[in-house]
């Protein structure tokens, strides 16, 4: 058995995450948990100013919704976020959402985030919604006010501290288990209200890049599904699992797209010069009303791309060159065009080296030039995000003020962003049905999800009670791969072959490729049906016994084990969610082949799941959407 | 390998209390081998090419290759962090292209660890059921103009 001290920490408020969403709530919690002396504590498996999606940095921040500029409307918002995911968005979500978070852009700009400003001192839109930064150290930054926030109230910090498991009494989240993957030390938190920040799900899938250039996916590897398991065990009911995100970037470094199609107009284009977007218009119809709204949704442009890749029109081009020459020849004189010019390349640049250096190494390596040559897009592999143009997260209570009469019943049960299980919240990716919420939104969400759970303490202010019993079987589960490992490694001469038990990388390997082949990824060009789905099931099933024998060697290995099982639930969600729903309404997220249309009759609806951590039975569960507006 | 060390410039970081990339690395992927007292990337296939490593050495030991699987050889992205601007060189695989090099502002009017978290803008109500979040609604900034929320009820 693996010598291990167990530390137990007891606090009110368990934030467990530490990217976008996890400092919002240590911001909002510990503004409001000073003024009611209640305790907040962080627990972040890496080290906060560089943990999460936003590790990188940004070069724009995506979600502005600009009130005050009296251009745009909460509706205006919702309008764009329900069509864009084919009517499947939960609007009072997305609305809470909405109305805070320019005054956490605001607020970032009072950080020292420098925002891009036009003479006149307006933010400089790179879209209707979006606003350009110089973010290379934007969570750098919000970190730091994070832990400040934090120091002011009192709070405590954990770092490289990995949670596997929620804390249950019954039925009621009452806070964390996890293990420090510096020490040999198990942690357990006992909190009365718990936040699962923990991001969204890469590496469920296999990545295009399969040697070195795995880790270059486009949302980072080490989002590994923490949040889904989290929220799956702890009994909450999820929803949209089967809305994947697949997004087009530039080929194989995935840099970003947005500078180039919405501040430069950039046109994409197949290897013969035609504007898939254009040529390809007639499939338009076969997805409306959601194919003939503007913006066109992020996944039917998606599909209108793969249209031509599968009829072998490929490479699939960004016109950098063009647009860069539009935009110079609209210029009065020749100086001006120059001047223009290198402002452009200069952007253009910073755009990768802002959040993917390595595309910027990519041009660098093939001569790029973008005012000289276009570069390759492609689509990336599926993700699990529920902040972006995916939505897949836990389904979560709405603010009650924002409730018609037709929705209170559905979408509001006492704190917004409680999950169904008492004393669990969830914000950012680990939220579902309101997507587009980005950095910001995912910030705002996590403040309004803070200040929510503050609340909840307030009302249900008792001393956590967990059973000794369930900790202890849990501290055995948690260390279990190390024992395996030690009690077999010495059976055979190569520690990574051994009969007797399964490494963490190749049990990734193991479920990457199902879910590729299987579930629709990137090798079967993103088609399944209910007959690969079932099969795909099956072996599943057997992963999951396996992963009993999980070995690791080390803590490093442990961490990498239970990322693993956390993104095999994640899988099964998946795969569940996309069999259940039986319509194809996301063509370039997802193909069903055998049921290849859009079905609104029937299908416009949120395919919600629950799992019994008890029985290991799921459930599915259909609720109906009901909208705010229209 | 995506982040290297260059042996002759990695100290260990023997001066500081922990292992700078060590400490950094979102992935977990730097550690210090106690032999030599040098750090290296323990999972290259996992890494995401952030740079944290990078722009966090005081030494700057660590260095970017291009994933080989992909990336052709000769180029390079190099990184220079100070607490208000990051400069770049871009070196092309064609040694005829000149390299580029670019600075950006990473903060703008706080100096680094002043960030405030709280009070920035009076917050409207105290109301720990209200749905008001700390500084509005003075901080949504909606003097230039009436802010719209069609028929939805307003905050």
């Amino acid at each position: 058995m693996a010598d291990f001290e167990t530390v137990v920490v007891e606090t009110d408020l368990l934030i467990c995450g530490g990217g976008m969403a996890a400092c919002g709530a240590a911001v909002e919690a510990s503004y409001w948990a000073k003024k009611h002396g209640v305790k907040v504590t962080v627990v972040d498996k890496a080290a906060m100013d560089r943990s999460g999606a936003v590790a990188m940095g940004l070069s724009a921040i995506n979600q502005y919704v600009d009130l005050n500029s009296g251009n745009n409307t909460l509706k205006d918002y919702c309008d764009y976020v329900r069509n864009d995911l084919m009517g499947i968005t939960r609007e009072d979500l997305v609305t809470s959402i909405a109305r805070h978070v320019d005054n956490t852009v605001h607020t970032f700009e009072k950080w020292g985030l420098p925002i891009w400003k036009d003479e006149e001192g307006n933010y400089v839109h790179e879209g209707r919604w979006q606003v350009m930064i110089n973010g290379e150290s934007y969570k750098v930054i919000v970190a730091e006010a994070a832990k400040n926030a934090l120091a002011e109230a009192g709070g405590e910090y954990f770092e490289r501290i990995f949670i596997t498991h929620p804390l249950m009494n019954g039925d009621k989240c009452v806070g964390a288990i996890g293990f420090s993957v510096r020490e040999n030390k198990v942690y357990v938190f006992k909190a009365k209200a718990t936040m699962g920040l923990m991001g969204g799900a890469v590496h469920v899938f296999k990545p295009r890049s399969t040697g070195e250039g795995f880790g270059r996916s486009w949302y980072p590897p080490f989002n590994s599904g923490a949040s889904t398991f989290f929220t799956l065990y702890a009994g909450a009911e999820m929803t949209c699992q089967e809305v994947r995100f697949i997004p087009v970037r530039f080929k194989d470094a995935y840099g970003p797209v947005g500078a180039w199609f919405l501040l430069f107009k950039s046109q994409a284009t197949n290897a013969y010069g035609d504007v898939y977007m254009q040529t390809n218009a007639d499939e338009l119809d076969k997805w409306a009303p959601y194919g003939h709204v503007k913006p066109r949704p992020a996944n039917i442009r998606n599909w209108l791309m793969m249209l031509d890749v599968m009829d072998g029109k490929s490479p699939i081009y960004m016109q950098t060159a063009e647009a860069i020459q539009r935009i110079a020849d609209e210029s009065p004189d020749e100086k001006a065009a120059k001047k223009k010019l290198k402002e452009l390349e200069a952007e253009a640049w910073e755009d990768f080296l802002d959040m993917t250096i390595s595309q910027a190494i990519l041009w660098a390596a093939t001569n790029v030039e973008p005012e000289k040559k276009p570069s390759e897009i492609m689509a990336c592999d599926p993700y699990f995000i529920g902040s972006h143009s995916g939505a897949s997260g836990a389904w979560v209570s709405g603010p009650e003020d924002l409730q018609t009469d037709e929705t209170k019943d559905e979408y509001f049960w006492g704190y917004t962003n409680m999950t169904t299980v008492p004393g669990l919240f969830a914000a950012g990716d680990a939220s579902g049905a309101s997507s587009h919420k980005f950095s910001s939104g995912s910030f705002t969400e996590g403040r309004i999800a803070g200040k929510s759970a503050v609340a909840y303490i307030l009302d249900n202010n008792e001393a956590p009670q967990v059973d000794d019993a369930l900790v202890e079987e849990l501290r055995n589960e948690i260390l279990k791969p190390l024992d395996t490992f030690q009690e077999h490694k010495d059976a055979t001469t190569d520690p990574d072959i051994n009969p007797n038990y399964i490494r963490p990388t190749q049990f990734m390997y193991r479920l990457q490729k199902l879910m590729d082949e299987y579930a629709g990824g990137v090798s079967a060009q993103f088609s399944t049906n209910d007959k690969l789905l079932e099969k795909g099931m099956e072996l599943l099933g057997y992963l999951k016994e396996d992963k009993e024998k999980l070995a690791a060697e080390n803590l490093h290995e442990l961490q990498r084990a239970w990322e693993n099982v956390h993104r095999m639930y994640q899988a099964e969600a998946h795969v569940r969610s996309i069999l259940f729903r039986e319509e194809t309404r996301w063509p370039g997220y997802y193909f069903r082949a055998d049921k290849p249309t859009l079905d609104n009759e029937n299908w416009l609806a949120f395919c919600n799941c629950k799992y019994d951590r008890n029985t290991g039975d799921w459930e599915m569960i259909k609720r109906p959407v009901k909208y705010l507006t229209q | 390998m995506p982040s290297y060390v260059i042996p002759d410039k990695c100290d260990g970081c023997k001066a500081l209390d922990k292992t700078a990339c060590q400490y950094i690395c979102p992935n977990d992927l730097m550690v210090l081998n106690k032999d030599t007292m040098k750090a290296y990337n323990q999972e290259p296939q996992q890494c995401w090419e952030c740079y944290s490593c990078v722009k966090i050495c005081p030494n700057q030991a660590i260095e970017v290759r291009g994933y080989q699987d992909f990336v052709p050889m000769g180029a390079s992205v190099t990184a220079m962090r100070s607490s208000e601007d990051i400069m770049w060189t871009v070196q092309f695989r064609d040694k005829g292209i000149r390299p580029k090099r670019f600075k950006f502002p990473i903060r703008r009017g706080v100096s680094e660890g002043q960030a405030q978290p709280f009070d920035l803008y009076p917050t409207g109500d105290d109301d720990i059921k209200s749905p008001t979040l700390m500084g509005e609604p003075e901080g949504l900034n909606t003097e230039k103009g009436p802010v719209k929320f069609d028929d939805l009820p307003k905050l």
